[in-house]
This record gives C-alpha cells, sequence and structure tokens, in this order.
C-alpha cells in the first residue's frame, strides 16, 4: 500500500492512501472533535463538528470524510473553524432541552462535552423548538426520547451496519426531520432484536436503557469489566455499578472487547437483572419436611457449618461404605475455569471416583468426539474474526446462529450484505438466517450424515476435491471414498427430501467458494449419529482443503460461556484437564503428584445421563450438582424426576432454587459470575475474566470457596487464597493451559489455547500445516434413521431448541425482568398446514405428548417449519420439551437425541 | 404509541386483484435497475395516487429494502402520499398572515371533527386534510381551501357546518 505524508497543526504524519484526514489527525496526536463519526460505521459527513481548513482549498471541509492526499497540510484549530464549531453546536442547542440537570446521560453524553469544551451559551431565541413526546416508544428495554436526539445518524448505521436490522432511519426533512422506527412504529413492530446497540452508540441521551432510568449517573458510577454469563461467544462489557447503592445500573459495550468490540446481544446487555432477583438463595438450606410454610416449604435455613458438615459426612459415608462410584458430581459449564477444576479435583483427588461430568455431555460430547478422532483435538479450530471475517463461504448447519450465538450472527450478516459472502444453510427448520441464505437445504431431521454424503459424492464425481490437500494431510481416503459413492443423487434425495439440484448446487457452491467455514451446533450433535454427522463435517472440510487457513474450519459453536472451559478443565467422567485420559498410567501418577493422593480412580467414570440411569437404578446413592439443572435440561424429565427422588442425598449448589434443587437434601447459595473472580473459555477457545461488580446476596459464597470447604471437611485439607492461586495450579497440571495465569489476562493479552508456556502468544487457528493427530482421518459414516419415527399414535416429528431472548433451563433469564418482558411464555412452532387441517389458531394451547410424557405451550403458527415438524423450547419448567424428548444416547458420545422425538399435538380447549 | 394502522382498506393495491398485477408489473420491470426503490415508488404513486403501508411492506419485500428506508424516501419528497386522495382536498393555508390568525387552532379542529391527522383521508374517502402555503387572499385570514373554494375568515366552531355541502 502506497504510504503518504501530510502535515497536521505542524505534525508532519505518514498515512496509508486511503485514510480520511480524521484518521491522519488521531495517528498525529492531534484531536479533531466528532459527533456523527464512529471508527466502526461508514462516515457520513453529517454533523459538521469536525470541519477543518486545508490549505489550497475554499472553505473548510469536513475531516470524516475527506481522504487524506500527499503533502496535504491541514489546520484543525484557526478561529473560522472553532467559530463553525461553535455555530453547529448553538444550532443543536437551539433544539434541545435544557435538560442536563436530569438526564440520565448526564456525565456521559458527547453533546454535553463538546458544549463545555467551545463554552457555547444557551441560546436565547423563541423561535420553534420540537415537542416530541419523551418517552416515544414502549419497548421495555429501550427509552427514546427524540427531543434529545441530535440527527447524528449513528443509530441509523448501526441497526443497519452491524445489527443488520434496519429500524432505525431519518424520516421527513429540513427543520421536521426526525429518527423513526420502520414507518413510524413501535420498535419492536419495526424488527427491532432489542440488542440496545444504537443505545451504546447514541452520542445523547436520546437513546437509553430503560432498566437504568433513575439509577444513578455516571459521577457516581465504576465500571467492572468481565465476561457475558450467557452464551459462548464470550462477549465482554463493562458493569456499570453505582457506588452508593451498590447495585449494577446497566451494561456499556467497549470497543476493546476482543470477540464483540461495542456489539452484544439483549441477553447480554438487558438479561443480567436477575442478579438482583429477590429470589436468589441467600442462605444454606437443609431439607425439614416439617417446614410446610415460608419462603421454601420442605427446607428450614442452616448455617454454613451445618451445611457443609452435613454434605462432607454424607459422601464421605457413601463413599466408605457403598464404594467411591456410589457418589456421583456434576460440575457446572455456568461456572468458572477454576471452579471447574476444583470440582473434578474433588471428585477424583477426594472421591475417588471419575463419576464427574457436566452438561456438555448434552450439547457437544459428541463434536468433541468425533473431532478428537478425525483430527485429535475437538474444539473450534478456527477464530470468530477469521472465519467470519475471512471465509467467502459458511455452510451453517444445525444452528440457528443469529438467535444461539447472536453476536456470531450478527457479523454473518454483516459479512453477507456487504462482502457477499455466500450462505447456505441446511436446516429442516426456516431459521432467520435463511432470508439471506444463497441456499437453503431443508432436509429431514436426522439425515444429516446422507445429506453431506450426497454432496461430498458430487464433489468426487465433478473432480471438486482439494487433490493435494487429501494425499499431504490425510489418510483413509479410499475407505472414505467408497461409503460416499454410495449415496448418490436419486439415493440421497429419497432419505434426505432434498431435491437432487439443490444437491447439486450445494457441491458447486462449497468448491467454488473457498476457503468456506463450516459452523454448526445442537442440530449436529444431538442425535444418536452425533459422533459420525460431526466426523462427517470433518471429512468435508478435508475434501476441499479448508481446514488449518484462516477463513476456513469446522467451528461448533458451544453453548454456554463456560462450557468450553468446563470441558478443558476436566469436568468430564473420562478425562483430566487438558484432555489428559483417565486410563492412561502416566496421567494417574501424574496428576497423583500433582495433587498428593494414591490411589486415583483409573477407570472411565459414568456421563451425565448415565449417572441419572444410576441413580434411579439405586447404584449411585448420592449427586453433588453445582449449577446445573437436570430437571430442566436432561431429556425425559419424569425418569429424572424418579431418579433424583430414588437418591439417598442429594446436595445442589446454585444461585436460585431451581427445579432440581427443590428434590435437594442440602441447598448451597453460590454467587453468580457478577459476585466473584475468575474466567471463562469462549467457543473460540479464549480464555477471559470475569470479575467481581457486587456482592453476593446474604451470606452466600464464591462457589470456588465452599468447594474448598467441602474437600476439606472430607478430610483433603483444600486452600487458595484467590481464583489466580487455582490457574496457576490448572498451568502446571494442564499442557493446553501452561501459559495462563491471571497477571497475562489482566495485562490484556489475547489468550486463545494451546497456551504452551508463560511466552507462548496461544492458538487462534489449529491445524496449520499439520493435524493434532498427524494426518487428518477420513471416516465412513453411513446413514441410520433417528430412533423414534413418527407413527399412527404419535404422527409428528419434535425438534427442539432455544430462542434469542432466553437461556437454557432459563433459570437465569425467566428471572430477567427485562428478558421475560419481550419474551414471556413457551411456544410451540407449528406449520400453517397443520395447524388449519387441526383448526388450531396463533395463540391456541397446545398439549405436545410422547410415550414419555407431556408439556403445554402456545402455539406459533409459522412456515419456519415444515409440515409434520413441531419445534419447542427447554426454557420454561411447564412448557419444556424435555418432558417429551427420549435418552436415546449416541454410543460414542453418550449424547441424547433431543432432536427428534415423535409426538401427538392436541389442542386444549 | 405509534403503531400506523396495519389495518388493510378493501381497497388497498395490494388486494385488489387487477391493482395488484399492475403493481408486481411495476416491481417486475424496474426491480433490477440501480436506484429501484425510488423508481418504484414514484411510479406507484403516479399509478394509484398513493403509496399505503401495505405497499411499502410489499415493495420491502419484493425489493429486499429496509421498511424504514422506503418510509425515509416517502416522507423526504413531499410528492408522496401514504393514504389515498379523497373526494374533496381539504387545504388549511399555513401562510404567515394565517398561520399568526389561527391557522393552527383550524387544523386541531378540523382534525377533531374529521378524525384524520394532517396528510391523511377520511375512512370514508370524503376528506383529504392537508396544509398550503399563501394563496394570496391574507387580508381574510385564516383560509380554508376547499377544492377550489377559497374560505376566508374561518371560526372554527363554523367548520363542521362548512363541510356539510361537500358530499
Ligand atoms: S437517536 Fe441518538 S444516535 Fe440516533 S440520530 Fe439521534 S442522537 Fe444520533
Ligand atoms: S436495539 Fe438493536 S435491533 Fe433494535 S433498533 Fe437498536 S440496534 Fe436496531
Ligand atoms: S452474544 Fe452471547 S456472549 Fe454476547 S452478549 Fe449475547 S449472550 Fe452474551
Ligand atoms: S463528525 Fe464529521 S461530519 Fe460529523
Ligand atoms: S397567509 Fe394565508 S392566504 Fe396568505
Amino acid at each position: 500500500m502506497t504510504q503518504i505524508r501530510l502535515t497536521i497543526d505542524g505534525e508532519t504524519v505518514e498515512v496509508p492512501a486511503g485514510t480520511t484526514v480524521l484518521e491522519a489527525a488521531e495517528k498525529a496526536g492531534v484531536r479533531i472533535p466528532t459527533l456523527c463519526h464512529h471508527p466502526d460505521l461508514t462516515p457520513t459527513g453529517a454533523c459538521r463538528m469536525c470541519m477543518v481548513e486545508i490549505e489550497g482549498m475554499r472553505g473548510p471541509t469536513t475531516a470524516c470524510t475527506l481522504p487524506a492526499t500527499d503533502g496535504m497540510v491541514v489546520k484543525t484549530k484557526t478561529e473560522k473553524v472553532i467559530d463553525l464549531r461553535r455555530f453547529v453546536l448553538s444550532m443543536l442547542l437551539s433544539d434541545h432541552p435544557n435538560d442536563c440537570m436530569r438526564c440520565e446521560a448526564d456525565g456521559n453524553c458527547e453533546l454535553q462535552d463538546l458544549v463545555y469544551e467551545y463554552d457555547v451559551e444557551w441560546p436565547t431565541h423563541t423561535g420553534l423548538r420540537h415537542n416530541r413526546p419523551v418517552d416515544s416508544d414502549p419497548s421495555p428495554v429501550i427509552l427514546a426520547d427524540m427531543n434529545k436526539c441530535i440527527l447524528c445518524g449513528r443509530c441509523v448505521r448501526v441497526c443497519s451496519e452491524i445489527q443488520g436490522c434496519d429500524v432505525w432511519n431519518f424520516s421527513e426533512r429540513g427543520f421536521d426531520t426526525v429518527i423513526v422506527a420502520g414507518a413510524k412504529q413501535d420498535m419492536l413492530a419495526a424488527g427491532c432484536e432489542s440488542c440496545g446497540n444504537c443505545v451504546a452508540y447514541c452520542p445523547t441521551g436520546a437513546l437509553f436503557d430503560r432498566v437504568a432510568k433513575g439509577w444513578g449517573r455516571a459521577a457516581h458510577q465504576k465500571k467492572v469489566r468481565t465476561t457475558c454469563t450467557y452464551c459462548g461467544v464470550g462477549c465482554q462489557f463493562d458493569f456499570n455499578v453505582n457506588t452508593q447503592t451498590g447495585k449494577i445500573t446497566r451494561v456499556t459495550s467497549t470497543p476493546e472487547a476482543p470477540a464483540n468490540g461495542m456489539a452484544l446481544c439483549v441477553k447480554g446487555r438487558y438479561g443480567w437483572d436477575f442478579i438482583h432477583s429477590d429470589e436468589r438463595l441467600t442462605t444454606p438450606l437443609i431439607r425439614d419436611d416439617s417446614m410446610t410454610e415460608g419462603q421454601y416449604p420442605g427446607f428450614r435455613e442452616a448455617t454454613w457449618d451445618e451445611a457443609l458438615d452435613l454434605v462432607a459426612q454424607k459422601l464421605v459415608y457413601h463413599r466408605d461404605n457403598n464404594g467411591p462410584d456410589s457418589v456421583g458430581y456434576l460440575s457446572s459449564a455456568k461456572c468458572t475455569n477454576e471452579e471447574n477444576y476444583l470440582m473434578q479435583k474433588l471428585a477424583r483427588a477426594v472421591g475417588k471416583t471419575n463419576n464427574v461430568d457436566h452438561c456438555a455431555r448434552l450439547c457437544h460430547a459428541s463434536t468433541v468426539a468425533g473431532l478428537a478422532t478425525a483430527l485429535g483435538s475437538g474444539a473450534m479450530t478456527n477464530s470468530i474474526a477469521d472465519c467470519t471475517g475471512e471465509a467467502k463461504l459458511y455452510f451453517v448447519t444445525g444452528s440457528n446462529t443469529t438467535e444461539q450465538h447472536p453476536v456470531i450472527g450478527i457479523k454473518m450478516r454483516k459479512a453477507i450484505r456487504e462482502q457477499g459472502v455466500k450462505l447456505i444453510v441446511a436446516d429442516p427448520r426456516k431459521i432467520d438466517l435463511c432470508n439471506l441464505a444463497t441456499l437453503h437445504l431443508q432436509h429431514r431431521p436426522g439425515t444429516d450424515i446422507a445429506l453431506f454424503n450426497g454432496i461430498m459424492r458430487e464433489i468426487l464425481v465433478n473432480g471438486w476435491e482439494d487433490k493435494e490437500y487429501i494425499a499431504a494431510r490425510t489418510e483413509n481416503f479410499e475407505a472414505f471414498k467408497e461409503t460416499i459413492m454410495k449415496y448418490t443423487l436419486e439415493l440421497t434425495e429419497e432419505i434426505t427430501r432434498v431435491p437432487a439440484d439443490k444437491i447439486k448446487e450445494a457441491a458447486r457452491l462449497l468448491a467454488e467458494n473457498k476457503p468456506g467455514a463450516v459452523f454448526w451446533a445442537m442440530g449436529i450433535t444431538q442425535h444418536t449419529t452425533g459422533t459420525m454427522n460431526v466426523m462427517s463435517l470433518a471429512n468435508l472440510q478435508m475434501l476441499l482443503g479448508n481446514l488449518g487457513v484462516r477463513g476456513g474450519g469446522v467451528n461448533p459453536l458451544r453453548g454456554q460461556n463456560n462450557v468450553q472451559g468446563a470441558c478443558d478443565l476436566g469436568a468430564l467422567s473420562n478425562v483430566y484437564p487438558g484432555y489428559q485420559k483417565v486410563v492412561d498410567p502416566a496421567m494417574k501418577e501424574k496428576f497423583e503428584a500433582a495433587w498428593g493422593v494414591k490411589g486415583l480412580p483409573d477407570k472411565i467414570g459414568l456421563t451425565v445421563v448415565e449417572l441419572m440411569n444410576a441413580a434411579h437404578s439405586g447404584e449411585v446413592k448420592a449427586l453433588y450438582i453445582l449449577a446445573e439443572d437436570p430437571m430442566t435440561s436432561d431429556p425425559d424429565l419424569n425418569h429424572v424426576r424418579e431418579a433424583l427422588q430414588n437418591l439417598d442425598f442429594l446436595v445442589v449448589q446454585d444461585i436460585f432454587m431451581t427445579e432440581t434443587a427443590k428434590y435437594a437434601d442440602v441447598i448451597l447459595p453460590g454467587a453468580c459470575f457478577a459476585e466473584k473472580e475468575g474466567t471463562f473459555t469462549s467457543t473460540e477457545r479464549r480464555i477471559q475474566r470475569v470479575r467481581k461488580a457486587v456482592d453476593a446476596p446474604g451470606i452466600s459464597r464464591p462457589d470456588w470457596q465452599v468447594l474448598c470447604e467441602v474437600a476439606t471437611r472430607m478430610g483433603y485439607p483444600m486452600h487458595y487464597n484467590t481464583p489466580s492461586d487455582i490457574m496457576d495450579e490448572i498451568a502446571a497440571t494442564t499442557p493446553i493451559y501452561s501459559g495462563v495465569h491471571f497477571w497475562r489476562l489482566d495485562a490484556g493479552e489475547p489468550l486463545q489455547w494451546p497456551v504452551r508456556g508463560d511466552d507462548h502468544p496461544g492458538t487462534p487457528i489449529l491445524h496449520v500445516g499439520q493435524f493434532a493427530r498427524g494426518k487428518g482421518l477420513f471416516t465412513a459414516n453411513e446413514h441410520i434413521e433417528p430412533r423414534e419415527a413418527p407413527d399412527d399414535d404419535y404422527p409428528f416429528t419434535m425438534t427442539t431448541g432455544r430462542v434469542l431472548y432466553h437461556w437454557h433451563g432459563g433459570e437465569q433469564s425467566r428471572r430477567s425482568k427485562n428478558l421475560m418482558a419481550l419474551y414471556p411464555e413457551p411456544l410451540v412452532e407449528i406449520n400453517p398446514d397443520d395447524a388449519a387441517r387441526m383448526g388450531i389458531a396463533e395463540g391456541d394451547k397446545l398439549q405436545i405428548a410422547s410415550r414419555r410424557g407431556e408439556f403445554v405451550a402456545r402455539a406459533w403458527v409459522t412456515d419456519r417449519v415444515a409440515s409434520g415438524l413441531i419445534f419447542g423450547t427447554m426454557h420454561f419448567p411447564a412448557g419444556n420439551a424435555n418432558w417429551a424428548t427420549g435418552a436415546f444416547l449416541d454410543p460414542i458420545a453418550k449424547i441424547p437425541e433431543y432432536k427428534v422425538s415423535a409426538v401427538r399435538v392436541q389442542k386444549i380447549v | 404509541m405509534n403503531v400506523v394502522s396495519t389495518e388493510i382498506m378493501p381497497d388497498d393495491p395490494v388486494v385488489v386483484p387487477e391493482k395488484k398485477a399492475h403493481m408486481d408489473a411495476i416491481l417486475d420491470a424496474n426491480r433490477d435497475r440501480p436506484g429501484a426503490t425510488m423508481l418504484v415508488l414514484t411510479l406507484l404513486q403516479e399509478e394509484f395516487g398513493y403509496v399505503s403501508l401495505p405497499m411499502q411492506n410489499y415493495i420491502s419485500e419484493q425489493l429486499k429494502v429496509p421498511l424504514s428506508h422506503i418510509y425515509g424516501v416517502l416522507t423526504f419528497y413531499s410528492s408522496f402520499r401514504m393514504t389515498p386522495i379523497g373526494r374533496h382536498q381539504v387545504n388549511v393555508c399555513m401562510g404567515t398572515a394565517c398561520y399568526v390568525r389561527g391557522g393552527p387552532t383550524v387544523i386541531d379542529k378540523l382534525e377533531q371533527v374529521l378524525g384524520v391527522k394532517v396528510g391523511e383521508t377520511t375512512e370514508d374517502n370524503r376528506f383529504t386534510l392537508d396544509i398550503c402555503r399563501c394563496v394570496g387572499a391574507c387580508s381574510q385570514a385564516p383560509v380554508v381551501m376547499i377544492d377550489d373554494d377559497v374560505i376566508g375568515r374561518v371560526k372554527p366552531q363554523d367548520i363542521a357546518k362548512l363541510l356539510r355541502k361537500y358530499e
């Protein structure tokens, strides 16, 4: 790129051609005031604050839109431009309410700052001023006061360029120009996703967070940088804490956040208010059936000493009398890395059992198993930035990305809209991304392998495979090819019901647009063939040579905020931290030495669903559940309930009285992510800090401290001063984390594992040059029908998933007033043809029943689902689709088939 | 609070088959041209005399242009209307003389009597209410024009009676 030199206020600066004068000034250390400009958005030159004078040019011009040229001489502080800026500000004030005194944005308003800096007097004119409604939109999360709007247009550009929703625009003209949503509608009616990103970019108080109104202004707030507790994208943001009340007032975004920048989704920005919910547990509780009254019938309040002693005594009793494997430990993808490490250490070193697992078993166990087989490492191979930013094509399958991983979803939308990236969606449902898709393959649920095989055969038949890559970097190609060749277009169409020409088109698009990135989530993993589904996708990417390159990769999107970390730190029944196998004697020896114990168990333990089965049959007598809620998240809830009731002892450590906690003997109140220190690892293997913003309610304690207490009382003294000390121990025992320390993270280093040492920078892309296992392994996978097919009694196929506004079992999101205002009750998607045939109207109550159980939810009549298919969620206890799902397991990864159940649908009158 | 009625009038071009066909023809002929949105909106305005919200929604879907952009264009240029023109055109003068001598009160009254806002048409299609610039009858301010009749010295309380003779 050619460099140019220019002079700004006497400073000479060198910048690449194409830089604007504003950007060049920034580089020269000269500040030019701006209002409409934002570095993330297309410049428009609307506000004229950034006027500068250029030698040889007639009259001042706007620096934000003017490209710098070689030899340019720029003056930013002449009397003329200063006067102009004062005039601009004075004009803005002439139609602005004099309301700083009680404005929420006081101390945090770019207009206020500039008026102060330029010492502009309040205009005394008596001419026209607008008098618009002060709270003009009923959005439950956003407060709009267009009297304070300065028409900078940032909200218009954010919503279009970043969020891809195009809610806002200018309407009318001249003096009457005003920002409106859609065709002057309510924001929600105009397609608003309530991300609040327009609020984040608004320079004044025109757009603000409704929740934060009246909670305190900038002067009384401190900011605490932390990581979101909802999904695995790993967005970072600042909690604003009112130092007088000790309460969180709002979330503000920061351009320094590595994964998301200024963007957040509705859950991250507005879903945090569960933290201060009055339903939080505040004290330990012990079962006492004589307590029939009070907030928690069946329980009495207890001291920490009493509760912890009881837990320790019971766990020791069962370990010593019924054998170590009579006790199970469920760790948590919501908790920090440090806590997961301690939980598995407690199970293994103190409990002497490998019966420790967590809900990753229910979401991506098949990803971990499938990718470990094919490539040697079970995680997302690329970084969010390169696989969404540099790919020429996205192949999205079994991931409703814009709702489940919203910030990755908006990056995809932006690249598709602005860079013309091609998109193939392979999904039985018409998800929102289909609106932007080049091609939508709407296959029958549970026929993924056949679909991928059919596409790969087309690639082979046309000679589009990357022969060099296959020869150099992979093995077992011939055996794979033999299987693939059976999946002719005719056969594939018959199995999947995807028309043959669409399969051909998919193959062509994949071959012509490289590198392509594959993304998936639970739609691929939660099948009895989950592991093979994943291996098929690895096949596809090896066939195309799309692995180990920027813009390519196999990219499983991990669900929970820290499901990646919980796996990494060994909360799995078969591996120690860092995926070191429990059956490997060398590893056993290593951890015995590290933990100062003898006789670590060397047999693989029970997984989540197996633990429930063992509890049901009486083999497992006691369970310690840390911040998980199997009574909403496991399949076949009637079976889970019987299992929990059958236990001799159940201890649940959580922040709310969850559905599971209702069956507990002891409940230990934990601290949520805003109340403790630690780290989470996001889907792109990025380890990020979680920081304490507020105190935990009542006498509840950070979970890592509780785990230390239990271990100590069980006879294994466990003590750490801070989570940072725990991380140091992790680094010493876990090769992929060996360079991870709080001091590096706090210094702002962006670390993605493997981090091989204190001076190793981390690994943004896996498998560059060579696969973790050496050669990539092609596998031959055959189509197998899902375990349950619709029949006369249960004629519908039900598939399950989540919605934008809620999270998993909903323990947090249902206690967020903001999210509940946006999505108050469970809905089941049903196709208009089926609905018409059965006389079902939008909003009718439906009862959905399978062979195992039933639930009730309202109908959303929509062609998002094909005829014969319905879609349910797990966010609301009574409307939880898991009353109906089955616990059919993938034989390798032991993941249940949530995605296909046979059900019948009845209208309730 | 802002909700524009999403109700579809029985004679809206999106529901009347011949009109719909005409709309589609205009859309099809222009969808791939540069500046298609402006072109289509102008042609539809000429053809039907207005571009209703249901029409805007339809155009937005067809051209894959956000509704907010279409609405922005329609409100920016004064040549566009969003409601059909009624049988009689009521224009309230908002020139300086009329403005200071009660024009705004006349508008308030008209809005109340007709049950529509400036720029809109009554449901029975009888009147369209609008404002206009000085019509050169300043001495009789405030002035209202109904079709070609210039009515001066309008008193708000006379308005209901005034409208009666326009069927
Ligand atoms: S609402 Fe805020 S961001 Fe939008 S144009 Fe007005 S001042 Fe700018
Ligand atoms: S909240 Fe998000 S989707 Fe809604 S208008 Fe603002 S930027 Fe657009
Ligand atoms: S995308 Fe995920 S991490 Fe980001 S704010 Fe939303 S829920 Fe939180
Ligand atoms: S900042 Fe340059 S015109 Fe607004
Ligand atoms: S101002 Fe109304 S007629 Fe001149």
